[in-house]
């Protein structure tokens, strides 16, 4: 689960790190006011989306498709993006009228782009140096790994391919927690000196307290600051958590935000599906994850595509299985569909019970091609065979992709 | 012998009261598997199925019935407990089942067990079996044969895939190890290959990745290497758009790594069998062997 930038800041707040001060703000009245309690007279307006690249994005209500367009493939353009530095109250309120209710285009979002709600009104810094910090998971050693790269500001992937040797890590032993020693290692390792060496190693520890407390899968600050009197400052915050562990984080279980996600996927989780919308015509309901994505491939492999990922899990029930059904039916670009389980936990005939009800109930007519293996494979198929409906059963898994790719090319 | 487990498995189950547990137990029973007693804390001097002796501690069961593997059905808040219980009773295979334990969890629980002497498989997998011996998991037994064929994989069902079509054509399985789709797990790729490579009565292995982390290039470099034995290789989630988490925990494509097609170029360059259709597993193990 993704927190949006004040979230992660209030967090790291609590935890020690010193961010900007600021105030989350939903109108441009509540803006004015944030910026009017923060006093001063240099402030920045930062628009509250889950996707990154805010700053170079572009807004569709004021830009032009060929500026949008140049957005989504990260090409550099003029106008005023989700990230606007304000040098008096009537700038704030210009930044915030231009992002709240509007939507915001960046490289990450694609065209449809994501609505702002909400806008994050902080004091402005003074940045002398721009470093990078990260906490995250290193699958390689099973640990967590303490990141950080003295190119600031730049996308870690990016620092990676054209100079490795600017990023230092160090790996915690889960017994002892991050050493100080290991945080000073890599403040030092970055080149800082002095106040701001021992800022960034406070922070660094600060980080992998709040990553283990807030059961975080990824932690960023990008840039982590250098002020000119030498202060370390984490700019901005990114940050997911181990949707694992939501059931012990039950406040930020509480702020999940569904607006950016997917309506379909949104539907998907009520009914605890585990489903990802693509953009093919073949809509896809397999038990496993392994398997999906296999029944994905294999449809590319006979020449069409998945409008979906879609693992019903181990143990899908009935009204599962329908809501399941219903949902991918509901995409326009699906012209056939594809019901892939081999059952293990998963009993065959449960799934042609739950197929039979929905296919009836949604009415559904689009083609429906049905691949059953496993446990109580004969009892399933006898049901479906049954039920006279217009179903294809398929014997295997070629077969079945073969079956579901001939439907929409028909 | 096969890998791991077979016959001489004295197996106890962590979690044997719970839905998940009671079920797959009664199953493990019925394959034949060699369950010696079960684990719930609280319930011990409890029996399961009219002769399996429940314990409250691993500890307990161990000193009891000699056991020597465990299967873990506990729920995710306690399953990280409950794999560092079993290491420390001395359990010398510990198969956990179990998915969605927090990340955090089981990097204190790996670090934990390291110097146990022992070795986990999963969590989040189907288990392990050697069929017609023993069946750890929770894998439908009857779609197994007893055979010369290794299969290894991060995912369940397109493991029963895979083992299906290797039985609709005759050829049985030697030990199926399904190791897991977390980001940390017991037993990775390499570890499976080595075991295979080993054993002798394994011909070749099928080996299934999928897209997320770098475990299979890895396995493929140590194979280029070391592998002596034919491996036949599919890698899901070519079509798996980047930064979305494909259902398992670790399947995922972040910051351009992970990617299908890296993983399938380093399978191609160790010389692994590849097919490009998850359909076409079992058939391409025929045409290697019979070559």
């Amino acid at each position: 689960m993704k927190l949006h930038e004040y979230q992660a800041k209030d967090l790291l707040r609590k935890y020690g790190v010193p961010v900007p001060d600021g105030f989350a703000a939903h109108s441009v009245d509540e803006a004015v006011t944030a910026a009017e309690k923060l006093g001063g007279n240099f402030w920045v307006v930062k628009a509250q989306v889950h996707a990154g690249g805010r700053g170079k994005g572009r807004f569709k209500e004021v830009a032009s498709t060929d500026v949008l367009e140049k957005v989504v493939k990260g090409v550099p353009v003029d106008g005023k993006g989700g990230v606007q530095l304000c040098r008096s109250i009537d700038d704030v309120r210009a930044a915030a009228a231009c992002m709240i209710g509007n939507t915001l285009v960046t490289k990450q979002t694609g065209l449809d782009g994501v609505t702002v709600k909400t806008v994050l009104v902080t004091t402005g810094a003074d940045i002398a140096t721009e470093l990078y910090a990260a906490v995250l998971l290193d699958r390689e050693t099973s640990q967590v790994l303490i990141m950080a790269s003295a190119e600031g500001g730049t996308e870690i992937e990016e620092v990676a391919e054209h100079n490795p040797d600017a990023i230092k890590k160090v790996r915690v032993d889960p017994v002892t927690g991050l050493g100080a020693w290991q945080a000073r290692q890599v403040a030092y390792g970055l080149g800082c000196t002095g106040k701001a060496a021992r800022g960034v190693a406070k922070i660094l520890m600060g980080l992998y307290r709040t990553y283990m407390a807030i059961d975080a899968s990824m932690l960023e600050i990008n840039p982590l600051i250098i002020t000119s009197e030498g202060e370390a400052i984490a700019l901005d915050a990114k940050v997911s958590i181990d949707s694992n562990a939501l059931f012990r984080q039950k406040e930020i279980a509480s702020w999940h935000d569904p607006s950016e996600e997917d309506p379909y996927e949104v539907e998907a989780n009520k009914y605890q599906l585990n489903f990802i919308k693509l953009d093919g015509t073949i809509g896809c309901m397999v038990n496993g994850a392994g398997l999906a994505m296999a029944t994905m491939d294999i449809i590319q492999y006979y020449g069409a595509s998945p409008a979906n990922f879609l693992d019903v899990g181990g143990g899908a029930k009935t009204h599962q299985v329908k809501a399941a059904l219903e949902i991918i039916s509901k995409d326009p670009n699906v012209k056939a569909i594809l019901i892939n389980i081999f059952g293990g936990i998963m009993k065959c005939d449960v799934i042609a019970e739950g197929v039979i009800a929905a296919v009836k109930e949604v009415g559904l007519e689009l083609p429906l091609v049905v691949r059953l293996a496993g446990t109580n494979v004969d009892l399933g198929k006898k049901l479906l065979d049954d039920s006279g409906l217009a179903i294809t059963s398929a014997t295997n898994l070629a077969d079945a992709a073969e079956k579901a790719v001939a439907a929409v090319n028909a | 012998m096969a890998v791991l487990v077979d016959s001489n498995t004295r197996l106890i189950c962590q979690g044997i009261t719970g839905g998940a547990g009671s079920f797959h137990s009664e199953q493990m029973l019925a394959y034949g598997t060699n369950l010696v007693a079960g684990v719930t804390p609280g319930k011990g001097g409890q029996v399961f199925n009219g002769s399996i002796p429940i314990f409250n501690t691993v500890a307990e069961a161990v000193a009891e019935t000699q056991a020597n593997a465990t299967v873990i059905f506990v729920p995710p808040p306690f399953a990280a407990d409950a794999i560092c219980e079993a290491a420390d009773a001395g359990i010398s295979l510990i198969v956990t089942i179990t998915e969605g334990i927090p990340v955090n969890d089981m990097v204190r629980a790996w670090r934990y067990i390291q110097d146990k002497g022992c070795r986990m498989i999963g969590p989040n997998c189907p288990g392990i079996i050697t069929p017609g011996q023993c069946k750890i998991g929770i894998m439908p037994g009857h779609i197994h044969k007893p055979g010369r064929i290794g299969v290894v994989s991060r995912s369940g069902t397109l493991t029963y895939e895979a083992v299906g079509q290797l039985s609709a054509i005759g050829l049985g399985q030697s030990t199926c190890i399904g190791i897991g789709g977390d980001p940390i797990i017991g037993t990775n790729h390499t570890d499976a290959l080595k075991l295979f490579n080993d054993d002798p009565d394994t011909d070749a292995v099928i080996m299934i990745g999928e897209i997320g982390g770098s475990a299979e290039e890895a396995a493929c470099a140590w194979a280029k290497e070391n592998m002596t034995k034919p491996i036949i290789g599919f890698i899901a989630g070519a079509t798996a758009p980047p930064g979305r988490r494909m259902g398992h925990a670790g399947a995922i494509i972040s910051g351009g790594k992970g990617t299908a097609e890296a993983k399938f170029q380093a399978m191609e360059d160790a010389g692994v069998h590849v097919v490009r259709s998850p359909a076409d597993m079992g058939a391409k193990v025929l045409e290697v062997l019979g070559g």
